[in-house]
C-alpha cells in the first residue's frame, strides 16, 4: 500500500473520531442529527476508500448503505419525528460538557493504548483503524449514557455502530461485512423509527426517558 | 451432506413463521404453533442419531446437540402453555387477534433464530442469529403497550444493542487474530477451522476479543453488572416469553460464550477465561440473591432468581474441568426446565388473580390448589432443596469447587442460601397465607408445568446412565 492511500484512510478514520467528539457537545437535537449525518457521510467515504484500496467491490455496497441510509434517510426521518413530537428544543445532558469531553479524551487515549499495544504484528492500516474504531465505539457509548432523550440515545447508538462498520471494513477480507451492515440497518430502521418512538410518543407525550422512569413497577 | 435434519430445525420454524403470519384464526394458529414446535423438537431428537458434521455455515457436534434438544423441548412445551395463556388474553381483550398473529409469527422467528445461533459454525452468522433473537424478543416484550411494557422493551433494546455491538467488536477482533494464520476470507470465521488453528493466534488480540465477547454476550446472559434489562423484560412481557427468555435465550447467549471460551483454552499464551467467568458468576449470584428480598412483583422476583442461577452456571463453567462442567450443564438443564415451569404457573396465577403484585397474592394452595402446589413444588426445586434435580446440580457445583478453591465454594454457598431465604420469605404468604383476590377456576394447561417438574424430580432421584455419559462426554469437550 502506498503512502498516499494510507494517509487518506488515516485521515478519514481520524475524522470520524473528531466528529464523534463533536457529538458530545451538541446541545440541540437538530445540530446533533446534522453532526450524525456528517459522521455517516465520512464513514461512507472511508468505506469506499477501503473498497478501492483493498480492491473489494462488495464494500461499495456497505458504503452506499452508509451514504444513502445512514447519512440521508435516517437523519431526515428523525428530523420529521422530532418536528412531529415537538421536541426540537435543547438536549438534556446528564453530565456537564466539560466533564463529558474529558471523559471522551480519556476513552480515546484508552482505546489507542489498548489497540496499538496488542496489535504490533497487524498491518499498520488495520491497526490504526481498529484503534480509531474502538474510540468511536466508546464515544458512542458515552453519548448514550450522557443523554436522557430517546432520540439522542439512538443517535449515540448509530454512531457506535458506525465505529463497528469501520472496524469490520478495516479487517481486510472479512466475510459477511455487507450482511452485518444490512443487519444493523434493519435493526435501526425497523425498531427505532418504525415502532418505538411513535409508541412512546403515543403513550407518554414525551420521549424523555426520565419520564419513563416514573412508571417503573418497583418505584410506585 | 448429512445435514438434512440440521437444516430442518431451521426450515420448520422459518416456514411456520410465514404461515402463522397469514392465518387469522387464533385458535388455529395456536395449534399450528404447537405443531411446528413439536416437529422441530422431534427433528432435534433425531439429531442424536446423526453423525457430527460441519460445513462452512452449519455445525453439529456433541455440545450443540444438547443445547438444541433442550431449546426445542422447552420451545414445544411453552407453545402448549402459550396456547391456553393466549386464549385467556383474547377472552379478556388484552390482546387483539392481529397482535396474536404477530405474536405467533415472532415466536417461530425466535425459535428459528435460537436454533440458528446454536448450529452456526460461523461466528459472524452466530452473531447475526443472536441479534435476530434479541430483536424478536424486544418486540414481544413491548407487546402489551403499557407504560411499563414499553419502558421494559426500550431498556432491553438499548442495553441489548450495546451488548450485541460489543460482541460484534469482539468477533471482528477474533477474525483479526485468525487472519494471519488462517488467511483471508470465510475460513477465518468458521469455528471448526478456528479451533484447530487457535493455538497459533496472537494471544493479546484473543484476550481483548474475549473481554469484549464476555461483556457483549454476558449482557444477554444477564450477568450482574449488565443485567439491568432482564427483570423488566421478564416482568412486563407476555408470560410465555418470560419462560422462553429465562429458559432458553439466556442459555443461547451462554452457549456463544462457551464456544469462545474453548477457543481461548486452546491458545496457551492467552489468559485463562475461567477466572473472569467465575468472578462475574459469583457477583451475579450474590447480587441477585440479595435483590430477591425486596421484590414486590412475582415475575420480577423470578427474573432475579434467573440471574442468580445463570451466575451459578457461569461460575461452574468458569471453574472448568470435567466435574464442574458436568455440574454446569446439568444445572443449566434443570434450571431451564424448572424456571419455565414456574413461569407457566405464574402466568396462570396472574391471569386468575388479575395481578402480579406479591402483596395482592395470597393463599394460592387453598384458592387454586393445583396451580398453588405446582408453584410450591417449583419454588422448592428452584431454591435447591433435595430431592429435586437442582439440589443435585448445585451440590455438584459447590462440592467440586470445594476441592479446588474452598473460599469460592463458601461464597457461592452463602449466595445460594441467601437466595433460598429470600424465595421462602417472599413466597410463604403467597402460597400458604390467607387467600386473597378472585378465586375463579381457570382453564389452565397443567401438563407442561408438571411434565417439567416431573423431569426435574426424576433427575434428582435417578439420572439414566445414557444421560450421564452424554453429559460427561460434553463436559470433557468443554475442557
Amino acid at each position: 500500500m502506498g503512502r498516499l492511500e494510507f494517509d487518506i484512510a488515516h485521515l478519514l478514520a481520524g475524522s470520524l473520531v473528531l466528529i464523534s467528539f463533536m457529538m458530545l457537545y451538541q446541545d440541540r437535537l437538530y445540530a446533533l442529527l446534522n453532526t450524525y449525518a456528517l459522521h455517516a457521510g465520512v464513514l461512507a467515504l472511508s468505506v469506499a476508500w477501503q473498497a478501492f484500496v483493498q480492491q473489494a467491490p462488495h464494500l461499495y455496497i456497505t458504503a452506499l448503505i452508509a451514504l444513502g441510509f445512514k447519512a440521508i434517510i435516517i437523519p431526515l426521518a428523525l428530523h420529521r419525528i422530532i418536528v412531529r413530537l415537538g421536541i426540537h428544543r435543547e438536549v438534556e445532558t446528564a453530565v456537564g460538557f466539560g466533564l463529558t469531553m474529558l471523559t471522551g479524551i480519556g476513552l480515546v487515549a484508552l482505546a489507542m493504548v489498548l489497540m496499538l499495544r496488542i496489535t504490533p504484528g497487524a498491518d499498520p492500516l488495520a491497526r490504526e483503524d481498529l484503534a480509531f474504531s474502538l474510540s468511536v465505539v466508546l464515544l458512542g457509548l458515552l453519548v448514550m449514557v450522557t443523554r436522557r432523550n430517546a432520540v439522542s440515545q439512538v443517535v449515540g447508538f448509530m454512531s457506535l455502530e458506525n465505529g463497528l462498520v469501520l472496524a469490520a471494513t478495516a479487517a481486510k477480507g472479512m466475510p459477511l461485512v455487507v450482511e452485518i451492515s444490512i443487519a444493523f440497518s434493519v435493526l435501526i430502521a425497523f425498531i427505532v423509527i418504525g415502532i418505538f418512538l411513535f409508541r412512546i410518543r403515543e403513550r407518554f407525550d414525551t420521549v424523555d426517558l426520565q419520564a419513563l422512569d416514573r412508571f417503573r413497577g418497583e418505584r410506585r | 451432506m448429512r445435514l438434512d435434519a440440521l437444516e430442518a430445525i431451521l426450515l420448520i420454524p422459518a416456514a411456520a413463521a410465514g404461515v402463522l403470519a397469514v392465518f387469522p384464526s387464533y385458535k388455529l394458529t395456536a395449534r399450528l404453533n404447537v405443531l411446528a414446535a413439536f416437529l422441530t423438537f422431534a427433528t432435534a431428537l433425531s439429531l442424536f442419531a446423526v453423525e457430527p458434521s460441519s460445513g462452512q455455515y452449519l455445525l453439529l457436534d456433541d455440545l450443540n446437540r444438547v443445547f438444541i434438544a433442550l431449546t426445542t423441548l422447552i420451545g414445544f412445551t411453552t407453545s402448549l402453555f402459550s396456547a391456553s395463556y393466549i386464549g385467556h388474553e383474547i377472552a379478556i381483550g388484552r390482546l387483539t387477534p392481529i397482535l396474536i398473529r404477530f405474536y405467533h409469527a415472532m415466536y417461530q422467528v425466535l425459535m428459528f433464530a435460537m436454533n440458528l445461533a446454536l448450529v452456526a459454525n460461523n461466528i459472524g452468522l452466530m452473531w447475526v442469529a443472536i441479534e435476530l433473537a434479541t430483536l424478536t424478543t424486544v418486540l414481544m416484550v413491548g407487546m402489551y403497550r403499557t407504560h411499563e411494557a414499553l419502558e421494559a422493551a426500550w431498556k432491553y433494546f438499548i442495553l441489548g444493542s450495546v451488548g450485541i455491538a460489543l460482541a460484534l467488536f469482539g468477533t471482528i477482533l477474533v477474525y483479526m487474530a485468525a487472519r494471519p494464520v488462517v488467511g483471508e476470507g470465510l475460513d477465518a470465521m468458521v469455528w471448526t477451522v478456528l479451533i484447530t488453528r487457535a493455538s497459533q493466534f496472537d494471544p493479546a488480540l484473543l484476550n481483548v476479543a474475549f473481554v469484549f465477547l464476555l461483556l457483549g454476550y454476558g449482557t444477554k446472559v444477564g450477568l450482574a453488572p449488565l443485567h439491568a434489562w432482564l427483570p423488566d423484560a421478564h416482568a412486563e412481557g407476555p408470560t410465555p416469553i418470560s419462560a422462553v427468555l429465562s429458559g432458553l435465550l439466556l442459555n443461547v447467549a451462554l452457549y456463544a460464550l462457551l464456544r469462545f471460551k474453548l477457543l481461548l483454552a486452546v491458545n496457551t499464551g492467552a489468559i485463562a477465561p475461567g477466572p473472569l467467568m467465575v468472578i462475574m458468576g459469583l457477583i451475579s449470584v450474590i447480587f441477585a440473591a440479595l435483590m430477591l428480598y425486596r421484590r414486590r412483583d412475582i415475575k420480577r422476583m423470578f427474573a432475579y432468581s434467573s440471574i442468580e442461577h445463570m451466575g451459578i452456571i457461569v461460575f461452574a463453567f468458569g471453574m472448568g474441568g470435567p466435574l464442574a462442567n458436568f455440574a454446569g450443564l446439568l444445572h443449566m438443564t434443570m434450571h431451564s426446565l424448572t424456571k419455565s415451569a414456574i413461569f407457566f404457573a405464574v402466568g396462570h396465577i396472574a391471569q386468575v388473580k388479575g395481578t402480579q403484585k406479591l402483596a395482592d397474592l395470597g393463599g394460592l394452595t387453598v384458592s387454586n390448589p393445583v396451580l398453588g402446589w405446582g408453584l410450591a413444588l417449583g419454588v422448592v426445586a428452584i431454591a435447591g432443596l433435595p430431592p429435586l434435580g437442582i439440589f443435585m446440580s448445585e451440590f455438584l457445583v459447590v462440592s467440586s469447587t470445594f476441592a479446588r478453591a474452598p473460599w469460592l465454594a463458601i461464597l457461592l454457598g452463602i449466595g445460594i442460601l441467601i437466595a433460598l431465604g429470600g424465595l421462602f420469605l417472599r413466597l410463604n404468604t403467597v402460597l400458604f397465607g390467607d387467600p386473597r383476590g378472585p378465586t375463579a377456576p381457570t382453564e389452565a394447561s397443567y401438563v407442561p408445568m408438571f411434565v417439567h417438574l416431573a423431569i426435574v424430580l426424576a433427575a434428582g432421584i435417578y439420572l439414566p446412565p445414557t444421560f450421564v455419559s452424554g453429559f460427561q462426554n460434553v463436559a470433557n469437550l468443554l475442557g
